[in-house]
């Protein structure tokens, strides 16, 4: 019974994570067509896609150290990319904090928008899961999204331009986030979170280092939370 | 032309650093009892991060040199009317892809 409910979290998990591949695979390849005309070898790139997995920054570092930014500067431009990841980190944290601890650092390994995002959508429609059931989902939506990464990477490095990459693919990203977004918005305090965060990220989108997206972020948070707790009372 | 130990460099540091910041509430918090305060904090941290992330990205998309696009503004609202009534988030994606390509074929 206990294993029956495992599997079938981790199949719905491994449905809800099909249609990124079609953001996945262009993204991915892109990357390694990118990557080797910037003179690195299939090696370096595989290891960049697997050592990292974080495509925004990964896109980041390597059109800066292109440009031949110092290696710092590098460094920094693209983890202030990734600072989203923490507070993903901390949200994910009361539904799996109590995994074993090798559990947890492979979770935060693939923790990734896609896999994040799907995930909290889940455990809020589906509250009664055990924590088996619901690190089976997020390995569920790991699956058809993070090894697809490698390859596709690896793909686009041997293929190069051989490959159409483009077309319209610039908007697949907003699109699917988009699509995550929506059907999660399902009470007023999320309503006010969401439109609170696209409101001041907007307003905060002149700063620097991704930081309008930090603002936003928070002040969303914190927008949600107070109308949670002004509904209580 | 990119130096192979600074690549390297960037590739260790970067990963380490992502890692870091994926693993740093998971692993210090862990299974720890949170402050109802912050644990309502965190329920809209999904609803406040994302669309954070994604509005820059529609208003001034980055392929129109931030120029805002009419049809990339349909196609979004396209996709978040979709999914915000039937809650399915493949329709959304199939409506929001249908209105970009659709308006990239006429237009």
């Amino acid at each position: 019974m206990a294993r029956q409910d495992v599997m079938s979290s981790f199949s719905r998990g491994f449905r809800d994570g099909l249609p990124f591949l079609a953001v996945v695979i262009p993204f991915s390849m892109l990357f390694g067509v990118v990557a080797t005309e910037a003179g690195l070898n299939v090696l370096e790139t595989l290891s960049f896609s697997v050592v990292v997995i974080a495509g925004a920054a990964q896109f980041t570092a390597l059109s800066l150290m292109s440009d031949g930014a110092p290696t710092a500067i590098v460094l920094a431009s693209a983890l202030a990319v990734n600072m989203r990841h923490a507070m993903y980190s901390a949200s994910i944290t009361p539904h799996l904090g109590g995994l074993p601890l090798w559990k947890r650092i492979v979770t935060a390994y693939f923790l990734v928008d896609q896999t994040y995002a799907s995930s909290m959508l889940d455990y809020e429609k589906h509250p009664d899961q055990t924590i088996a059931q619901k690190w089976a989902y997020f390995l569920g939506v790991v699956a058809p999204i993070c090894p697809p990464w490698y390859l596709g990477t690896v793909a686009g490095a041997l293929l190069g331009e051989a490959i159409p990459v483009e077309m319209g693919l610039d908007f697949a990203l907003p699109i699917t986030f988009i699509a995550m977004i929506a059907p999660g918005l399902r009470t007023p305090a999320h309503r006010i979170a969401a439109l609170t965060a696209v409101a001041v990220s907007l307003g905060f989108a002149w700063l620097p280092y991704n930081l309008g997206l930090m603002v936003g972020g928070l002040c969303g948070m914190i927008a949600g939370a107070e109308t949670e707790r002004r509904a209580q009372t | 032309m990119i130096e192979t130990l600074d690549l390297w460099i960037v590739i260790v540091g970067l990963g380490l650093g992502s890692f870091t910041l994926r693993f740093v509430f998971l692993g210090v918090i862990g299974d720890k009892q949170l402050p109802p305060w912050v644990l309502r904090h965190l329920r809209y941290t999904a609803v406040s991060m994302l669309p954070a992330l994604v509005a820059p990205l529609v208003v001034w998309p980055a392929a129109t040199g931030g120029q805002t696009d009419p049809l990339r503004l349909c196609t979004a609202l396209t996709a978040f009317a979709v999914g915000y009534v039937t809650k399915s988030v493949f329709a959304a994606m199939i409506a929001g892809a249908a209105v970009l390509l659709a308006g990239g074929y006429w237009l």
